[in-house]
């Protein structure tokens, strides 16, 4: 934990150096970056190449996979499951056995750029090229420094245990073809230069995609549009459609709203949680003000594919549904009330608003019904640092309860979402919670 | 370096000044750790007194090392429990040590439990355990770490009063299979691989006898223990 500690530490530390951009900032810089790695700074307000690149990697959230939680930074072996079997992130220390030593800045480029190590085998999409390949020249020798400048770990990767055919290489051939375009970003002269900063880093180093997919159908494409919103796999979390005002779609949000979701953790109009709170954790909450803005500003813009849903609630009309909700009120008067207001207003911004609020009546009911199984904190930021959090209910209301209470905050207070069963309860119960 | 932590400190006053203009006061949420645990006290109890359930153990007045490095723990999967590791899993060390030594500040009225029918030779067998180890296995007497009235010593090591059988028993049990894990040296490890089945019942039947007393964590400088823990570090290191 302490090299974590000390990497957010000095993190924390260089963001507010940067931006007073005093000389002051040198000598702690220099302290910092190991001197067999560090390029004399030419002008000595710039924060040095190795700087950059560590901000850039946490841009990319690089660690989330690649350290195991509690090892050494980047020392790799992080097992991520996936329904083809499990993967593990390899070590990309400096270490020239089993880290990336050996590797040129060349080589560290080709492999964000084309997704092909540099001994020539084609990685599996874990890795998200099919985002990095968006990312400069210029930002990939940033993140290659930095990462040169990391203590080496000497420990072999594990290797990925896969599936029959899914070990199999070659059928990534297959995969690229359909979904991976290699290029890095173009910026779009018709917007401003904040636009693109923020379209840069969502569609890049952010991978937004990755679980938010319908990204993608910014291309236009039909076939992707399929992927509007979805299941995560193996963690049954589900991730937002962006483009969709009905679900995490932000056209109708404040930009300081945004930004304080990203950045803080907590907003006005909702919190991260899930695996959405690692990515606040690990990478948003160190990045500038500037590029969360900028990032604040590409999403708002994203074209809504439907649009709000603002209409009043019906009363529920099936008898069972009717009954759902009645005991459901009984239950959020007596157990969530007291945190999220009678009106379901919450108190701002620690206790979310339930009300209107896209990510309780969404399509998918999973994320609701995990919250109240599960309870959670927000991730702890610079900018929220003890955060207050929600207990969970699983130990003290059965199935039929949590399907009510969930029902009940999906259909209150023009919230327009779908009932809840008992039985999809059931399944995130004995998912999630031993 | 002041004027730049001066500056921080400025910005920190800025927001936390901006949310609370946002806020009506029938809205305001207490600005204490009373309100931020609310999420633990819902299994644990009202001010991590207990509860019923055997497995929500008290957390109140165990010692706040001993609960940082069980929610650090926790939080990076080394002690195994979904709920717990899902909780805890994005909490800076700084924030889990503040909830640790809220908790350890507290002290209500330990729950009431219910008389348990105990065997009273397996009684008999934990308390020598406890009271004076197995010498043959190298297992030093309970009482020399977790202190002569079991209160627990400062700054890592829990009191073993008011913890149900099954609860120690399972704890015991968890470390045996790698489930419960400490800093290393983990000798909590060794002590619980050593045990055999019936001891582990004895000393879990026999904790649980015992009447929960007012005993505090114990506080000694350079106190040389039998094993070497990485929980309590003999040096007055960092817990």
């Amino acid at each position: 934990m302490t090299l974590r500690s000390l990497f957010r530490t000095l993190a924390c530390a260089a963001l507010p150096l940067a931006l007073l951009a005093t000389s002051a900032g040198v000598p702690l810089h220099a302290q910092t970056k190991p001197a067999a790695q560090a390029k004399p700074a030419a002008q000595p307000v710039q924060p040095s190449i190795v700087e950059r690149g560590r901000y850039l990697a946490q841009a990319g959230d690089c660690i989330a996979c690649h350290t195991v939680p509690g090892a050494k930074i980047f020392s790799g072996n992080r097992a991520m499951p996936t329904p083809f079997g499990t993967l593990y992130a390899p070590n990309i220390t400096p270490d020239r056995e089993t880290g990336i030593g050996s590797w040129s800045a060349d080589d560290f480029y080709n492999m964000m750029h084309t997704g092909r190590s540099p001994k020539g085998y084609l990685l599996y999409p874990a890795m998200p090229f099919a985002s990095y390949t968006k990312v400069t020249r210029a930002d990939s020798d940033a993140i290659f420094a930095y990462l040169r400048s990391v203590p080496p770990v000497r420990l072999a990767s594990r290797e990925h245990d896969l599936r029959f055919p899914y070990n199999n290489r070659s059928l990534l051939i297959g995969w690229r073809t359909l979904y991976f375009k290699e290029g890095e970003y173009q910026p779009d002269r018709g917007k401003s230069v904040e636009w693109n900063r923020g379209a840069y880093l969502v569609q890049g180093l952010g991978h937004c995609a990755m679980c938010h997919t319908p990204i993608n159908a910014l291309g236009g494409s039909s076939q992707e549009k399929a992927f509007q919103g979805g299941l995560i796999p193996m963690q049954n979390w589900y991730a937002p459609s962006l483009t969709s005002n009905r679900e995490a779609g932000l056209g109708d949000w404040a930009l300081q709203d945004i930004v304080d979701l990203l950045q803080r953790g907590v907003s006005n109009r909702g919190t991260v949680y899930g695996p959405m709170a690692e990515v606040t954790f690990n990478s948003l909450q160190f990045m500038s003000d500037e590029d969360v803005r900028a990032m604040a500003v590409y999403l708002k813009g994203l074209p809504a594919d439907q649009g709000p849903a603002s209409d009043p609630a019906d009363a529920p009309l099936r008898a069972d549904v009717g009954q759902a909700f009645t005991e459901g009120r009984r239950i959020y008067a007596a157990r969530c009330a007291s945190c999220h207001g009678a009106e379901g207003r919450g108190k701002l911004p620690h206790y979310p608003p339930l009300a209107r609020n896209q990510s309780i009546g969404m399509s998918s009911a999973v994320n609701p019904i995990r919250m109240v199984l599960n309870g959670g904190y927000p991730p702890g930021t610079r900018r929220n640092p003890m955060p207050y959090g929600m207990p969970p209910f699983a130990q003290d209301l059965n199935d039929n309860e949590i399907a009510s209470v969930v029902t009940f905050i999906r259909t209150a207070w023009g919230n327009r979402g779908a009932p809840v069963t008992a039985r999809e309860v059931n399944q995130l119960r004995s998912a999630t919670v031993e | 370096m002041n004027i730049i932590l001066g500056m921080i400190g400025l910005g920190s006053a800025f927001v936390s000044g901006w949310a609370s203009a946002q806020a009506t006061a029938a809205d305001r949420i207490p600005d204490t750790m009373e309100a931020r645990v609310q999420a633990c006290t819902g299994c644990h109890g009202a001010q991590g007194r207990g509860v019923e359930n055997v497995y929500f153990p008290r957390l109140a007045g165990k010692p706040a090392g001993y609960l940082y490095n069980q929610l650090v723990a926790f939080r990076d999967g080394r002690r195994k429990y979904v709920p717990m590791n899902y909780l805890l899993a994005y909490l800076p060390d700084a924030y889990l040590m503040r909830m640790a030594e809220h908790f350890a500040s507290l002290n209500p009225p330990p729950l009431v439990q219910p008389a348990v029918a105990r065997s009273p030779e397996l009684v008999r067998d934990g308390q020598r355990i406890v009271t004076q180890g197995i010498p043959g296995k190298k297992i030093p007497a309970c009482v020399t770490c977790h202190g002569a009235e079991l209160g627990g010593r400062e700054p890592g090591i829990p009191g073993l009063l008011g913890l149900r059988a099954d609860y120690v028993s399972a704890q015991l049990g968890a470390w045996r299979f790698g489930v419960r894990t400490a800093l290393a040296p983990d000798c909590m490890q060794v002590i619980a691989a050593s045990l055999s089945e019936p001891e582990v019942a004895a000393v879990s039947a026999y904790l649980a006898s015992l009447p929960v007393t007012a005993a505090r964590p114990v506080r000694q400088a350079n106190v040389r223990l039998p094993l070497a823990c990485g929980s309590e570090p003999q040096q007055g290191g960092q817990p």
